[in-house]
């Protein structure tokens, strides 16, 4: 019974994630392109102008994979894996909740790949959003991804303690109002949550990385505009650019912003694709047939399905 | 499934399916969210902020993109 129910939320999480990847292949790709050409010119510039002015260099990114790979079984491989395991934990948490409440079987998946929606992604993206390459230094990786995850635990914590206030408030306080008591309670601590989280471009390294070429103090690690921050002219392909002249610019705000939305629609079209397949999978299995069913039909199935709904609630 | 013996109809009042396979039903559970969790874990994590399986960055770049437009830290 589990089994096919884990199973059935992974094949949703297959559907979505196939989905997901052909929006990414159309939409997301050829701006992780542009990002890229970008960042290869980008880094291009500031090697040179740190070789020009006798400073450290950059380590040079390993490439493993061509470009060819990454944008095709690549990226399909990700998105795909990503899915199905949100799917198949979709199913668990269905699995762990469904004695407790006893709605509809597509309801609570529903609901579940919403809460799922919101705090494995759409809550973290408010404080960190997902970025295109380009953005992002290496050398605040291991404070971002801590930081990441702790947001992604901490929303999905908070969202499991406003469902809990919701459903102990129902009795007393009605559907509509418990839901929405819970709902102001959460955004209240979500605001002074990610309020309290520094912002990227505050990190102690950042920070200290501010006066070098190509960085400079700000809110995000998007990539400023590189400036001659040397007192003397500097020469660049040729050029000759004064102190304070911008010789390459900064991330192009049109790319960033596509990205940005794109990922938040390739999101949604994930969860929304989990929770619509896995309770349409979860009714059909799930819920009583139709009369039509003859007694010691060939399949079996349906005699321990109907316990599901009822065997839970029931001591 | 096929290990669980569902007994007929009669009896299926008293006795559950959950009472019957517990720590069975507990292990399912935790098996598949450990599996769900190691994959989010590879697709979002590994070799960037910290590495299970060497530096390579292998994983890390056959899922690169993937890893940005879900939204996951990278560089």
């Amino acid at each position: 019974m589990e089994i096919r129910i884990i199973l059935r939320g992974a094949l949703s999480g297959l559907v979505a994630g196939v989905l997901g990847f052909i929006f990414a292949r159309i939409f997301a790709e050829p701006l992780i392109s542009k990002s890229v050409n970008y960042e290869y010119g980008r880094d291009a510039v500031v090697n040179a102008l740190n070789k020009a002015a006798h400073r450290p260099l950059a380590a040079p990114d390993a490439d493993v994979f061509s470009r060819d790979i990454q944008s095709t079984i690549g990226v399909a491989s990700g998105i795909i894996a990503f899915s199905v395991a949100m799917g198949a934990l979709v199913a668990v948490a269905y699995l762990v909740l469904h004695g407790r409440f006893t709605p509809r079987p597509s309801r609570l998946a529903w609901l579940i790949a919403g809460l799922g929606f919101l705090g494995v992604y759409l809550l973290p993206f408010v404080k960190y959003p997902a970025n295109p390459p380009a953005i992002g230094h290496p050398f605040t990786i291991t404070t971002r991804g801590q930081l990441y995850l702790a947001l992604v635990g901490c929303s999905l914590f908070l969202l499991g303690l406003a469902a809990y206030l919701a459903v102990k408030l129902r009795h007393k306080a009605g559907g509509l109002r418990a839901v929405l008591i819970a709902a102001v309670s959460f955004l209240v601590a979500y605001a002074i949550l990610i309020g309290w989280m520094p912002s990227l471009g505050d990190l102690a390294a950042n920070v200290a990385a501010s006066g070098q070429f190509g960085y400079a103090r700000a809110a995000t690690e998007t990539p400023q505009p590189i400036f001659n921050i040397l007192s003397t002219p500097v020469v660049f392909d040729g050029k000759a650019y004064a102190p304070g002249q911008v010789i390459y610019p900064g991330f192009d705000a049109d790319v960033l912003w596509k990205f940005r939305w794109y990922s938040v629609i390739n999101q949604l079209l994930v969860w929304t694709t989990i929770a619509l397949a896995f309770g349409a999978l979860l009714d059909r299995f799930i819920l009583p047939r139709p009369p039509r069913v003859v007694p010691g039909g060939q399949s079996g199935a349906p005699e321990p399905n109907e316990q599901v709904a009822s065997a839970a609630g029931q001591p | 499934m096929a290990s669980i013996s569902v007994p007929g109809s009669t009896t299926r009042a008293r006795v559950t399916p959950e009472a019957l396979s517990r720590g069975r039903v507990a292990i399912i559970l935790g098996a598949t969210a450990f599996l769900a969790l190691a994959i989010y874990y590879l697709v979002g994590v590994d070799e960037g902020m910290v590495s299970l399986f060497g530096k390579t960055m292998a994983v890390h770049e056959w899922v690169h993109d993937a890893r940005h437009f879900l939204g996951f830290p990278c560089h």
